[in-house]
């Protein structure tokens, strides 16, 4: 019998890049001590009310117009009533019956809707003491895109590379730092095996996925698991699941079981969200480029790779100091080498868009060897300046004095007398090696073409006499 | 139709939903009850569940974003438990046994016994005249403050007024100075300038505890003062001391108070209503000019009219919420209690306004209070709703009243008609449905974690619940074990959105009506106030306030005024209600009123 395929969508919690939390003034810390953040509001005092952040509600919005989603007039809040230790209002306010925005695609995988709420805090069980919780409320409150994909997915590894798209873009239009490991990006799974005849499989929710490995062993677990069920004739349960990294399974959820019907309410502390033309069309205009829009212009407008498009346009500095760059004369295909294998995983420091053209603009014309290029960039980089200044003062300027590079080949040649014997032979192929000693000698800076033209004049064709 | 109803289990997975232990006779006890709260909800099946009431879109009122800091350690000083910089709480997976359950400890009570309120020069003044005096320089706000003080134990022993710390008294004392400091430096301290102040129990000072008369917030004292006690304190008023109310705002007696129920000035054996039962009674025996009540169904205009004040429900958004402990924010709006029309208006102008920290406040200006200069009401047309008259248990002393009222108006030339409301009937559950749905939500975050007065439990769902269980009196479990159970899947399309189609068909009648007329005259409660503790049951109480819930419902701003009576009987009252957001007319018409003697009588212990 067939496999049952798997049919799997995503539920990702984006932190918004704002300064301050989603209804108070508190700042938006990571890593900061516990509870430094906090203010009645977002610890749930009596008597407190909630004023929605206007820079959340754009990112919220960006997000939606990257999408391509439909961005709601109107759209509201709502609670969603649980208790839980790290909740402190006994509710979340969140966009359920009417979200920010519904429908779009991002990377090909249609979205069923884009909502804003606030995070929760965060629990520590260790250190706290016996059958005790420690509560951070720093995070409570903070402002969180939650993105809701169609169930698109067959494979656990197209999930998994598609929160990778995901964080590209999240990154690329400054919503979200849409970083797994401080928290700022979050997946929950739902997954269910599609048992044909155009029915519904039963679905399982696997929830507290910290990396984007951890969503793609976590599905391919939790497949294997429903179809072991299923082969054995049993049931699926529809449930709740979490993630036990060391263990490498999926395992029942605690503490929340039995907490389906979370009571939604109407927020009646907030009006409902309108987002008018001025901001729509504000977000609209600040919308960067999107990334495969511009990879694809990379690779039309300046001879790129595809692919080397695509990797330029993976964080937008990256993608913006390459297209500076050949905006100041370098050539694409050279400039897209340099920036993705000259530069890799560092900052440009001090160098400029400017001075790497220069740069690329001496290597091509002869002037500096790619070796010495390379140094030369490295200082750039440390102190900035005129590569060609660096070139000069540090002496790395291409030798193409062919009598200051005669004599060094003149020393090499008196370093490797059994080679010279050897060429005057007439084997040919100690050039090779010759000439590796001499770019050697010269620092990096002869041209290896010129380097064997002077060592072929030096000792003469092969198996001849030369004038060494 | 199936009739609706609650079994033990049922309530019992109700209860455990809500974080509240029950004993079995609190399970009993709920359930017999609530088959009779459930056969008036289910008249709300007479109407379709479609059209749900929807605030109306305006374009949202956000923050920029610009982190303010706070200072964390007086919050983590608030926590019961705290680990380091950790706020602890029991594991969400079995622990410990729980420890023995200290029961929190009860509010204390004031003493109880006669004691006479010393009538002294002050406190029979308006707070316009007490302003003015010491704006002037010719009474010290000191020595107003003093007689209020020497007079408060009467309004302790009257559970009016519940007592303040010597620290806040303290505090009082330097702000009389401060004022008095102002006045002799040439500077104004502002339109109530040495006024003391009573402010109900749910309305944040900072300086008081804000305990909602309940056992759960026992001690609590709110980092911050509510926007309406600023705007009274920036004004040169003196918080002298809490009011006295329901438990959470809960009830229309006083009696679901923890600090137990305020007496009637006019005759203490009875009720001064509520919830803000204490405010009323504070204004009423002249221990304070003016007090800040709340109103979610009624609570400052029902208090009003059994003590014999004038009091001001405002339209809602008009008076920031900001530092009102919600009960069911949709409808809670403060407002002011006292005894003239103009100290209404002085407290109103100082406490209403747009508040940028209440996303739901109103951003258009408070109309213009003043009379126009000729006061002439020729032509008004006031509509009287016929369904309160024809109330069968209809006081003859109220109907007298609210005649009375439409003779004086008519005589000053209004035209006096009968009006109708259609779902006027169904204002009680569907009024009653929507607070506990909002109601269960907002107490949810009583759960002694962050502050409050925990019990122990094994888990954090034990813990919480025991918390609950022993902190919440009766009518506040009542009411959030309806709510919960309302909001679970199923019931809530049946009944919720069913209230919401009454709110909006009432709002929609109300645009209506005043096409007709300009103004509303009728009753606010069907008797006087009645002895304490005679009412049989919590649906006995919740239909005493079919008059005043469709003005909350459909968001119409009402007036009580008290009607004349001869010294000694218990006070009678009438209601004016207006036109969304027009205000104004209620001044300006009840201003028709108090000249012709609708004013709040003598404080009883005065007049004797
Ligand atoms: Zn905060």
């Amino acid at each position: 019998m067939r496999e049952p395929p798997a049919v799997i969508g995503l539920e990702v919690h984006a932190r918004l890049r704002t300064r301050s939390k989603l209804f108070c003034p508190c700042s938006v810390v990571d890593g900061a001590p516990p509870n430094t953040a906090i203010c009645p509001v977002c610890l749930g005092y009596p008597g407190v009310l909630p004023v929605p952040n206007e820079r959340a509600v754009r990112l919220g919005v960006r997000l939606a117009l990257a999408a391509g989603a439909r961005v709601a007039e109107v759209s509201r809040w709502d609670r969603k009533n649980y208790f839980y230790p790290d909740l402190p209002k006994g509710y979340q306010v969140t966009q359920y019956r009417e979200p920010l925005a519904r429908g779009g695609a991002i990377a090909g995988i249609p979205l069923e809707r884009i909502h804003l709420e606030e995070d929760a805090g965060r629990l520590v069980h260790e250190g706290v003491g016996e059958g005790l919780v420690g509560i951070d409320f720093n995070r409570a409150g903070t402002p969180l895109a939650e993105i809701v994909t169609a169930p698109a997915f067959r494979e656990p590894a197209a999930a998994e590379a598609w929160l990778r798209e995901l964080r590209v873009l999240l990154r690329w239009i400054e919503v979200s730092d849409a970083d797994p490991e401080t928290g700022s990006l979050r997946c929950d799974v739902n997954v269910s095996l599609d048992p044909g005849g155009g029915e519904d499989g039963i679905r399982v929710e696997i929830k507290n996925l910290n990396s984007f490995r951890a969503v793609r062993r976590a599905l391919e677990h939790e497949i294997a698991r429903q179809r072991e069920l299923l082969a054995a004739g049993r049931a699926v349960v529809r449930e709740t699941r979490g993630w036990d990294e060391k263990a490498g399974r999926t395992v029942p959820l605690r503490g929340k079981e039995g907490e389906e019907d979370y009571r939604y309410l109407p927020e009646p502390d907030l009006p409902p969200l309108v987002i008018d033309r001025e901001l729509l069309e504000g977000e609209s205009a600040a919308l960067p480029e999107l990334p495969a829009a511009r990879a694809d212009r990379f690779s039309r407008e300046f001879g790129v790779a595809s692919d080397r498009a695509a990797l330029l346009c993976r964080e937008r500095p990256v993608a913006d100091f390459f297209e500076e760059t050949v905006r100041a004369g370098a050539a694409g295909p050279e400039a897209a080498t340099w920036v993705l294998e000259e530069m890799p995983r560092e900052e440009p420091g001090r160098l400029t868009p400017g001075a790497l053209a220069e740069l690329l603009g001496m290597v091509r014309a002869g002037d500096v060897a790619r070796p010495a290029a390379r140094e030369i960039l490295e200082e750039l980089r440390r102190v900035g300046g005129d590569p060609r200044e660096v070139a000069a003062r540090r002496g790395l300027a291409r030798l193409a004095d062919r009598d200051r590079l005669a004599d060094l080949a003149r020393d090499v040649l008196a370093a490797r007398p059994e080679l010279v014997a050897a060429w005057r032979r007439g084997k040919e192929g100690v050039i090779g090696p010759l000439v590796g000693d001499l770019l050697r000698a010269s620092g990096g800076r002869a041209d290896p073409r010129i380097a064997r033209e002077v060592l072929r004049n030096l000792l003469g064709g092969p198996g001849g006499e030369g004038r060494a | 139709m199936e009739p609706a109803r609650i079994d033990a289990d049922e309530l019992r997975r109700t209860a455990d939903a809500a974080r509240i232990t029950l004993t079995d006779e609190e399970v009993e006890r709920f359930r017999a009850e609530f088959a009779g709260i459930l056969e008036e909800f289910q008249r709300l099946e007479s109407i379709p569940p479609t059209g749900e009431h929807q605030p109306e879109a305006s374009p949202a009122a956000l923050r920029p974003d610009d982190p303010v800091a706070t200072d964390p350690d007086p919050l983590l000083d608030r926590a019961p438990r705290v680990h380091g910089r950790f706020v602890v709480a029991p594991d969400t997976l079995p622990g410990e046994e729980p420890g023995e359950a200290p029961v929190p400890a009860a509010p204390p009570r004031p003493e109880t016994g006669p004691r006479p309120v010393s009538p002294g020069p002050f406190l029979d003044r308006t707070a316009g005249e007490i302003a003015r005096a010491v704006r002037r320089g010719d009474v010290r706000a000191r020595d107003v403050l003093e007689e209020a003080l020497a007079a408060l134990p009467a309004g302790l022993v009257l559970r009016a007024l519940l007592a303040p710390d010597p620290a806040a008294i303290d505090a009082a004392r330097r702000r009389a100075e401060e004022i008095d400091h102002l006045v002799r430096t040439g500077r104004d301290p502002g339109p109530l300038a040495g006024v003391p102040v009573a402010v109900k129990d749910n309305v944040c000072t900072a300086l008081h505890p804000t305990t909602c008369a309940s056992r759960v917030l026992a001690g609590f004292v709110a980092p911050e003062p509510a926007t309406v006690v600023e705007r009274l304190e920036a004004a040169g008023a003196v918080i002298l001391a809490r009011a006295n109310m329901d438990e959470f705002a809960m009830g229309s007696t006083g009696e679901a108070s923890a600090y137990g129920p305020p007496g009637n000035p006019h005759d203490p054996a009875r009720v001064a209503g509520g919830s803000s039962g204490g405010s009323a009674a504070a204004v009423a025996a002249g221990l304070v000019p003016v007090a800040i009540g709340t109103e979610t169904g009624g609570s400052i205009r029902q208090p009003a009219a059994l003590c014999g004040v004038l009091g001001l429900r405002p339209p809602w958004g008009r008076v920031s919420r900001r530092g009102l402990v919600a009960l069911a924010s949709s409808l809670d709006q403060a407002g002011p209690l006292a005894r003239s029309l103009g100290d209404v208006a002085l407290v109103y102008r100082v406490i209403a306004g747009p508040d940028p920290r209440d996303a739901t406040s109103l951003r258009e200006p408070l109309p213009d209070l003043a009379a126009p200069p000729d006061r002439s009401i020729a032509g008004l047309r006031v509509g009287m709703p016929a369904g309160p008259l024809e109330h069968p248990d209809l006081e003859p002393e109220i109907r007298a009243a609210v005649k009375r009222a439409a003779e004086e108006l008519a005589a000053r030339g209004a035209r006096v008609e009968s009006v109708r409301f259609g779902h006027a009937h169904l204002a009680v559950p569907a009024y009653h449905l929507q607070v506990a749905a909002e109601a269960a939500s907002n107490l949810a975050r009583y759960d002694g974690i962050r502050y409050g007065n925990p019990l122990p439990g094994r888990t954090f769902r034990e813990a919480v619940a025991r918390t609950r269980g022993a902190g919440f009196g009766p009518e506040v479990k009542r009411r959030i074990l309806l709510g919960t159970w309302a909001l679970r899947a199923g019931w809530r399309r049946r009944w919720l959105d069913r209230a919401r189609v009454v709110r909006a068909r009432l709002a929609a009648e109300a645009e209506d009506v005043f096409r007709r007329v300009d103004l509303l005259l009728g009753p606010v409660t069907p008797t006087r106030a009645f002895p304490l503790g005679s009412k049989p049951g919590p649906l006995a109480v919740w239909l005493c306030d079919a008059f005043v819930l469709p003005a909350n419902l459909a968001d119409l701003p009402a007036l009580v005024l008290p009607c004349p009576a001869p010294p000694g009987e218990l006070p009678a009252a009438i209601q004016l209600v207006a036109p969304r957001r027009r205000e104004d007319l209620l001044f300006r018409v009840g201003a028709e009123l108090e000249a012709a003697g609708f004013r709040a009588p003598l404080p009883p212990a005065r007049a004797a």
